[in-house]
């Protein structure tokens, strides 16, 4: 049964870790820190974390689309979408913990 | 030129008045929680940002590109990640201004490894 685990959660998680430091400190940190990626992607710069992956964009060309009420073509304009590729350690252990 | 740890360390000192210590112990743990729930077998979702999800993939066939020789890809688990609302709208005001470029310098590959011909 797989369970979700949410920002807030984690949020919780490492303010429970950290205990010296303010609930509020740690709360504005993880959400600093979703906000320095979310820039950093949004300018086109690569995230990098060594054992987690790496963030990037990929470039879709134009292509040519459908309404799907009318049916009429659309032309779709090139654009790029954000990719993750997971780093070794994650994939080991996701791996790993399979059964 | 990428975002690494350090910058996100950096940036918390600077911007929050963490120490460079503490910081640093937070992007590490950050990651780390998000890399154990996904061990646990649990999804990850980060609103606005995006969510990690685990997908079982079955064995399939595979081939050494180098000899040829057939050898299959055994089952494995896998993590994917779905760009959230935010984080698409936000790459896109980026995809107006550059996408069109990358297209007009030849269809030749971006990021990508050129997919066909």
């Amino acid at each position: 049964m797989e369970m979700t685990v949410t920002k807030s959660e984690l949020i919780n998680l490492l303010a429970e870790k950290y205990g010296h430091l303010a609930f509020k400190d740690v709360e504005l940190a993880v959400k600093g820190m979703i906000e320095h990626m979310t820039h950093a992607l949004s300018s086109g710069e690569r995230i990098e974390i060594r054992g987690f992956g790496s963030f990037s964009l990929h470039y879709r060309p134009p292509r040519m689309g459908r309404n799907p009420k009318t049916g009429d073509s659309v032309e779709l304009a090139s654009k790029f979408v954000p990719h993750f590729k997971p780093g070794k350690e994650l994939r080991d252990r996701v791996n790993q913990a399979r059964s | 030129m990428a975002l690494t740890k350090a910058d996100m360390v950096e940036r918390l000192f600077e911007n929050h008045g963490i120490n460079k210590r503490d910081a640093k112990e937070l992007v590490d743990q950050f990651f780390e929680e998000i890399k154990a729930a996904l061990a646990q077998g649990n999804s990850v979702k980060l609103s606005g940002f995006g969510n990690f999800d685990l997908r079982d993939k079955n064995q399939r066939p595979g081939r050494n590109p180098k000899t040829g020789e057939e050898i299959p890809i055994t089952a494995r688990r896998v993590v994917t990640f779905k760009p959230g609302q935010k984080l698409k709208v936000s790459v896109e005001a980026y995809s107006r201004q550059n996408a069109e470029n990358v297209r007009l310098e030849s269809e030749a590959p971006s990021a990508k490894k050129s997919r066909g011909s």
